[in-house]
């Protein structure tokens, strides 16, 4: 199926518009780097006056830039790990089995992204009032492993849907306990996805703001901190130097996560 | 029963804790805030929906509905032709670099990517300048002159908001669409040919509602996430609220947690009948 298909030649119109929406996707990422290092501090002004790396110095100075970073850190952390277990239990309990209700139990799994984060925010909000709880580090855990899940729940069932089954009736065939099946030959068909997922869980903690408005109280998760940097008129850079690192923090895993997978995937099938 | 063992825990995790606390913001929404005390009484009335229904309120669902019904048509005019450059033309190696391309800027944050388009549109920013320099500034001070859409400059104005919307959202449409589109069986194509159909004619008439389902996946992003988002508007928008902020600025400072409860049932609502619909077209298996 995939062997006639890039002999094609694309017609020009198309091309043009390809690189246009490309060019639409990327250039705003050059925008940032040059802010970075503008010695205006004040406004968005362009062209800049002038340009200094010495914004780079100030943020590392800066500690509430820190504060923010370890708690967006071991927020994602936590709520990876929750997500990973969840979602693997969920992805395996549903892949290939029919029960009753098992309809209800994917949309209640896919319902936390699919409905706007500040349904699920406001949601979590209420139950916290209603309960008398106060705000904590663990509210903030709780709203994120929940869409977190969602995540790692995917990608192993997506994956669970490519092993073929015949791999784990062989290994029972042969003698071996579920247990031992788990562990030998559905784990490793699942690892890269648990990879995966568990990095795009990562990503998507570290990344969000709408749920955590409502669970965070006071506390600056890396995300709050820049929205809150954003109404504010001095040492603008500073923002768009912690902009950047986000950016590298994030991106970076999620290539390898990408790389990652597609390779095994490749070279397998 | 082994399986349903394994489904314990989430059941538990998103039976409980995550469904628990959508029927806490319903019951909510069923409460009231006295507006004497500043306490919210637990008794169940429709007084707050009363209140949801004000013109006021109203305008600020119709505002976000429309949004992010605009942002959704726009996004997928963006990613259509790019999606379909990567199923069909792209060859393996390009196709990769292409994907890459497209989840880069999905995965890198999302504040980022807002935050770049404050920089971008504000007054004295690049766009202002780069209109500037091709003498179209007076064609950008007849758009920001127009009324509700417009505003003191786009940083600060619905168009602006549209903009960043678009833009945040893009990739979310162009990786289902991509899946779509590969999944139609060149054969079809082939066969579409054969029985005589111009290129043009296959594409309307085979690929395009092939395609459908994986319009309406992504589709299903953009609209959900432009529903409730506070970020962009506050960010970009100008003082008209969007249910986010409204949601936002009830819950926070006013404590009017029923208020902000019923504002959330509408994008609920909203999102309700647009997976139906959705589901009809077979948006689920393109997701």
């Amino acid at each position: 199926m995939r062997s006639e298909s890039g002999v094609e030649k694309a017609p020009a119109g198309l091309v043009v518009a390809v690189g246009a929406v490309l060019l639409f996707l990327h250039a705003p990422f050059a925008v940032i780097v040059l802010y970075a290092m503008t010695t205006e501090d004040a406004s968005f002004r362009f062209p800049p006056p002038g340009l200094t790396l010495d914004w780079f110095r100030v943020a590392w100075n800066r500690p509430d830039v820190w504060q923010a970073l370890g708690l967006s850190l071991q927020v994602a952390a936590v709520a990876t790990a929750a997500a990973l277990v969840l979602g693997t239990l969920a992805a395996l309990a549903v892949h290939g089995s029919r029960f009753f209700g098992r309809e209800a139990v994917s949309l209640l799994l896919v319902l936390p992204i699919a409905l706007p984060g500040i349904v699920t925010g406001i949601a979590l909000r209420s139950a916290l009032s209603l309960l008398g709880l106060p705000f904590s580090f663990w509210t903030i855990v709780v709203g994120h492993a929940t869409f977190c899940v969602v995540v790692v729940y995917n990608n192993v069932l997506a994956r669970l849907r490519r092993t073929p089954a015949s791999l784990v009736e062989a290994s029972m065939d042969l003698g071996a306990s579920p247990f031992v099946t788990f562990r030998r030959v559905v784990l490793p068909a699942l690892a890269t996805a648990l990879v995966a997922g568990g990095m795009l869980a990562f990503a998507l903690s570290f990344d969000e703001i709408i749920v955590t408005t409502f669970t965070a109280g006071q506390q600056e998760t890396l995300p709050i901190w820049i929205f809150n940097q954003l109404t504010r008129p001095r040492q603008r850079p500073v923002t768009n130097v912690v902009a950047l690192f986000v950016i590298a923090a994030t991106a970076l895993p999620i290539l390898l996560a990408h790389l990652l997978t597609r390779e095994k995937g490749g070279g397998k099938t | 029963m082994r399986r349903l063992a394994l489904l314990l825990p989430p059941l538990l995790w998103l039976g409980v804790v995550y469904a628990g606390s959508l029927l806490a913001l319903v019951s909510q929404s069923f409460f009231r805030l006295d507006d004497f005390t500043g306490q919210v009484v637990r008794v169940p009335t429709l007084a707050t929906y009363r209140q949801l229904l004000t013109p006021a309120n109203v305008d600020i669902a119709v505002r976000t509905t429309v949004m992010a019904a605009l942002v959704t048509v726009a996004d997928v005019v963006l990613a259509f032709p790019l999606a379909y450059f990567m199923a069909r033309y792209a060859p393996p190696r390009l196709k990769a670099v292409l994907t890459l391309a497209v989840l880069l800027p999905l995965w890198s944050s999302y504040l980022v990517r807002v935050t770049m388009w404050k920089l971008i549109l504000a007054r004295e920013g690049v766009l202002s300048w780069g209109l500037e320099q091709a003498g179209l500034t007076p064609l950008l001070d007849r758009l920001l002159a127009l009324p509700v859409i417009g505003g003191p400059s786009l940083s600060i104005s619905p168009i602006g908001a549209f903009l960043a919307f678009t833009y945040v959202w893009l990739p979310y449409m162009v990786l289902p669409i991509q899946a779509a589109i590969e999944r139609v069986p060149r054969s079809m194509l082939d066969a579409s040919a054969d029985l005589g159909a111009l290129p043009a004619r296959t594409f309307r008439d085979v690929t395009l509602p092939l395609a459908l389902p994986g319009v309406a996946a992504g589709s299903i992003f953009t609209f959900s996430l432009t529903l409730g988002d506070f970020v962009v508007p506050g960010a970009l928008g100008n003082s008209s609220f969007f249910i986010g902020q409204a949601v936002l600025a009830h819950q926070g400072t006013a404590g009017n947690i029923p208020l902000a409860a019923a504002f959330t049932v509408i994008p609920m609502a909203v999102m309700a009948v647009y997976l139906l619909l959705a589901r009809r077209v077979g948006a689920f298996d393109a997701l």
